[in-house]
């Protein structure tokens, strides 16, 4: 049990400095993917928006996402009626502290402070354990104080021990999605978290592979130049 | 007046008048003349030479960068953290600006250190350009300060506990340390007035001083001409009816048309970065700086950027000493300043490696080998500040890592505390009498 507690207080310290540890499952990001990403959003703001904000996030940029303002409107807006405000929590600062032990993070950048892989592994990695204040402990993020919120859709794991001390996580009770349901449920979250990140990346990539053809015809035009000028040079 | 006697400008087609009326007025032809067309540089530049003209264009790419961004940016603690992100989101091609602006101040370190890594190959600070080499140091000092200042701008974790760790430093220093960073900071924590009086330094000092020690820089470097990879003057070998050098050429259009050739290149490989990958796996832009700044949690790791990492590694190697930790502070300064030394440390009578001997060489290459390790152990991350981890790759556990750092510490000052002593003894090579 000791090694294990070592092994899990160091992984999480070990991806954060290489970008992703061998023991993170990898998270199934596809930006292009707009149907996950707005499986993503919706899950985000009926789950996660009720105690985490994300301040960076405007509700109204999610028209990126193939979002009419309606729909955006109608179905991802509970908490403000403008569009253009950003996603902030109506969580009191103080209550959320009382509560979980600290305000819970804004998670617009998480993704990019964290980790897609780190989130994807952390949000499958809930067991029960009685000793924890929410009832809920995490192989990745031991003793967090926030409670497996998704709990209802994956089912309660415990952990057990396998061989070599090492230990497992059990569905010991179903929920409403099976496994590899609930693990494409999460990865279109991770998504979203993603993208909420860094909005402008899609678009980053796609500029940029313009950029690069543009810049390989400049260099072959540079040194043509630089050949016809040379010329005369012994 | 001179100025009338001036001939009119040729050669520029339907802009001749204009170009005259200026001549008239301004030592426009002068100029043009002596720093361009008619500025002989040795026709045997390899691509080492790129470094110099590539770091110019840095600077102007940061500068504008710098001034579209300083447009959105929020000076305060409060906001700092915010108006990035505002910048990266709301602010059309505003993630652009950044991230060209946080990937050109790694490109601007890699290329002036292999700019540095030139110069000591090919003895480029020798007599007589000890006065380029010195104000070369000099913009490399202003672009540490440059850096450091600017890396709190963002007001993340990193940012906040880097500056912390850094102006700590100077509290090392006896008896005046405390209120000497107490004066950096503006205030006994970094906060609000330090962010603020960073956000000068970085926006108007220190781009001031390094315009004028580039334009110091450029105007030694054209006082004596040239170096190049044979080390041997190309002033001394005139063509006796011209008066230039014989194996010299023209910067323009020569070395303007090939320095073309580099900058595509290196836009290339820049915009691959800004475009593809501008975190490079943490290294540009860590993980923990996209975290608000927290003076109540610290990081599980503090580890400076890249570009500080080698004199970093001194710093976590230097044990205290008399109860004293300003030991580890005052080897890292020392390894900054006795560059300013070089030029009268070399006892050498051939400039370039082509030339020197098997002592030089060696020593060169273990300094090298030995600046680019320290590096390494400087990047890899500490739970402890000053101490290395434990369990480390290659180096295994932290007592390992610590003693190689020393080591390596050691040669690096060894290869210049000797070099009076190996550059005088060693079996040089003949130098040619013309370029190779």
């Amino acid at each position: 049990m000791k090694k294990l507690i070592a092994i899990l207080l160091v992984v999480p310290g070990l991806a954060l400095a290489a970008g992703g540890g061998a023991a993170l499952d990898k998270a199934p990001v596809n930006l292009h993917d707009k149907m996950s990403l707005q499986r993503g959003a919706q899950i985000f703001v009926n789950h996660c928006l009720n105690c985490h904000s994300a301040s960076a996030m405007r509700y109204s940029k999610l028209s990126e996402l193939g979002l009419s303002e309606g729909q955006i409107r109608d179905n991802l807006m509970f908490a403000t009626d403008k569009v253009g405000d950003p996603m902030t929590t109506t969580l009191d600062p103080k209550e959320g502290k009382s509560w979980f032990g600290v305000m819970p993070p804004d998670l617009s950048l998480v993704a990019r402070s964290r980790g897609a892989d780190w989130i994807y592994t952390y949000m499958r990695g809930f067991y029960r354990d009685p000793a924890a204040k929410s009832g809920w402990n995490n192989t990745v993020f031991p003793n967090v104080g926030m409670p497996h919120v998704l709990w209802e859709y994956q089912g309660s794991q415990h952990l057990q021990a396998a061989d070599k001390g090492a230990t497992r996580l059990v569905l010991a009770d179903p929920g409403k999605l099976p496994p590899a349901e609930y693990d494409k449920y999460v990865g279109d979250l991770v998504n979203y978290l993603v993208y909420m990140g860094e909005p402008a990346r899609a678009k980053r990539v796609q500029i940029g592979i313009v950029v690069i053809f543009f810049l390989v015809i400049f260099f072959v035009i540079t040194v043509l130049l630089k050949k016809e000028y040379w010329k005369d040079v012994r | 007046m001179a100025a009338t006697n001036k001939p009119p400008v040729t050669g520029a087609g339907p802009f001749n008048g204009v170009l005259t009326w200026f001549d008239q007025r301004f030592p426009l032809m002068v100029l043009w003349k002596s720093q361009l067309s008619e500025y002989y540089a040795p026709k045997n530049f390899n691509s080492w030479y790129f470094y110099g003209s590539l770091a110019l264009m840095i600077l102007v790419i940061q500068i504008v960068s710098g001034i579209f961004l300083t447009m959105n940016y929020k000076p305060s603690a409060e906001h700092a953290f915010a108006s990035v992100e505002y910048i990266m989101r709301d602010v059309p091609g505003g993630w652009l600006i950044r991230y060209i602006h946080s990937t050109g101040a790694s490109a601007f370190f890699i290329v002036v250190y292999l700019h540095m890594a030139r110069g000591l190959m090919y003895g480029s600070y020798r007599k007589p350009r000890e006065l380029t080499w010195i104000f070369g140091v000099l913009i490399y000092l202003c672009l540490m300060a440059e850096a450091f200042f600017g890396y709190l701008l963002p007001w993340g974790q990193m940012s906040f506990w880097g500056a912390q760790v850094i102006i700590n430093l100077f509290a090392t220093i006896p008896i005046i340390g405390e209120d000497l960073s107490v004066w950096i900071r503006g205030d006994y924590n970094v906060s609000d007035a330090t962010l603020n009086r960073f956000f000068a330094l970085h926006v108007i000092a220190i781009p001031m001083a390094l315009l004028g020690l580039v334009a110091a820089h450029l105007m030694a470097l054209h006082e004596t001409g040239s170096n190049n990879p044979d080390g041997i003057e190309i002033y001394e070998n005139l063509d006796p009816k011209t008066g230039t050098p014989v194996d010299g050429i023209p910067f323009h259009p020569y070395y303007t048309v090939k320095d073309l050739v580099g900058v595509a290149v290196f836009l290339i490989v820049f915009c691959a970065i800004v475009f593809f990958s501008p975190e490079v796996g943490g290294y540009f832009l860590e993980y923990n700086n996209f975290i608000p700044a927290d003076p109540l949690t610290t990081p599980a790791h503090i580890a400076p950027v890249w570009y500080f990492t080698p004199f970093y590694a001194m710093l976590r190697a230097i044990p205290s000493f008399f109860n004293m930790q300003v030991w580890g502070v005052i080897v890292m300064g020392a390894a900054v300043m006795i560059f300013f030394a070089l030029p009268w440390l070399d006892r050498g009578r051939t400039k370039s490696i082509r030339y020197r001997g098997p002592i030089y060489k060696a020593f060169f290459a273990v300094f090298i080998v030995s600046f680019l390790i320290l590096g390494y152990l400087g990047v890899e991350p500490t739970n402890v500040w000053g101490e290395f981890p434990k369990g480390m790759p290659f180096v295994g556990g932290d007592y390992i890592a610590t003693w190689v750092a020393r080591v390596l510490t050691v040669v690096y000052f060894a290869f210049f505390l000797l070099m009076p002593w190996y550059t005088a003894r060693d079996k040089e090579k003949p130098v040619p009498q013309r370029l190779t």
